[in-house]
């Protein structure tokens, strides 16, 4: 599928500014987020290309702001729905609930 | 397909982990703990200093370096790293007339049981973009300049295969244990933005 995430060659995109020392991991949310990755595959049963699949689906801008486990949370939701483990519904309610202080 | 709430920011994405991790542990799908360890895992025991084994005892063992050029996965896997993210590796080799870089230009894909998990900027599109179409400028960035004589090849990664170069062994460390050798072995020399680093 020819789309956003193809970005071999593309222009403009500036310099790589790598970072020094850096961490495994930058954020508390992004080891969930990774943790998540390989839990949800023993569940799901889907395949590394359908996870790519759901990623590549992801409207551009949102592809180029999001950061890599951003781009994961994509997929995941999109997995768990398909397979039918949660509804959009029952996530979208859950973060309701928590953006409002409720755990 | 998560649905992108076209036109409004996305939820914080902690609370978005949050929400899909409370859920699946309520329904019974996932352990908090199992995530616990895995996490660990990746931040403490799968990383470089696995493919600097690697790259050490090719140095040091000419047999084994034939055989990791020759079947890399095999050859990984004798010195105990294998697994999730590195089920089918190929090994390139740089020499004074040939330099490898790797890149995934549509994702991330990256070796973890040899490099655990990939760093910002080889997931950023900077360098996914720039790799295959300018690498000499790429490699300036981390300080490393070739001749212009040395060819320069570049090896994009996919979900199946996974690449690892293996660097020149720098001059003046004929004497060295495959021990200390392995610590000259960086990250940035197994990806190919650089060479090892020297003595």
């Amino acid at each position: 599928m020819n789309g956003i995430h193809d970005l071999g060659g593309m222009h403009g995109l500036g310099p790589i500014n790598p970072e020094q020392n850096e961490p495994v991991f930058h954020e508390d949310w992004e080891k969930r987020a990774f943790g998540l990755f390989a839990a949800t595959f023993v569940f799901t049963g889907y395949t590394v290309d359908e996870f790519r699949h759901y990623i590549e689906k992801i409207p551009p801008a949102h592809y180029l702001e999001g950061s890599y486990y951003e781009h994961w949370l994509y997929s995941f939701e999109g997995a768990l729905i398909k397979y039918g483990h949660i509804t959009r519904d029952e996530l979208d309610a859950r973060i309701a609930q928590l953006q409002s202080g409720g755990h | 397909m998560a649905k992108p709430h076209a036109g409004t920011p996305e939820p914080d994405p902690a609370i978005r982990v949050r929400a899909l991790e409370s859920i699946l542990t309520e329904k019974g799908l996932i352990d908090p703990k199992a995530l616990d360890a895995l996490v660990e895992t990746f931040e403490t025991k799968i990383g470089p200093r696995n493919g600097a084994k690697v790259v050490a005892k090719a140095w040091v063992d000419a047999e084994y370096k034939k055989r990791l050029l020759a079947d890399a996965t095999a050859a990984i896997k004798e010195l105990g790293f294998s697994g999730l993210q590195g089920e089918d590796m190929v090994v390139v080799e740089n020499t004074p007339d040939v330099h490898n870089l790797i890149v995934c230009t549509l994702c991330s894909c990256y070796p973890w049981p040899t490099l655990g998990l990939p760093p910002v900027w080889y997931k950023a599109a900077p360098f996914r973009a720039r790799a295959v179409s300018e690498p000499r400028s790429v490699m300036k960035e981390f300080g490393t300049e070739l001749p212009e004589t040395t060819e320069v090849r570049v090896w994009d990664t996919t979900a199946e295969l996974r690449y690892l170069v293996l660097p020149e062994r720098p001059p003046g460390t004929e004497k060295m244990t495959e021990e200390q050798l392995a610590a000259l072995v960086t990250r940035d020399s197994m990806i190919g933005v650089t060479k090892a680093k020297a003595p």
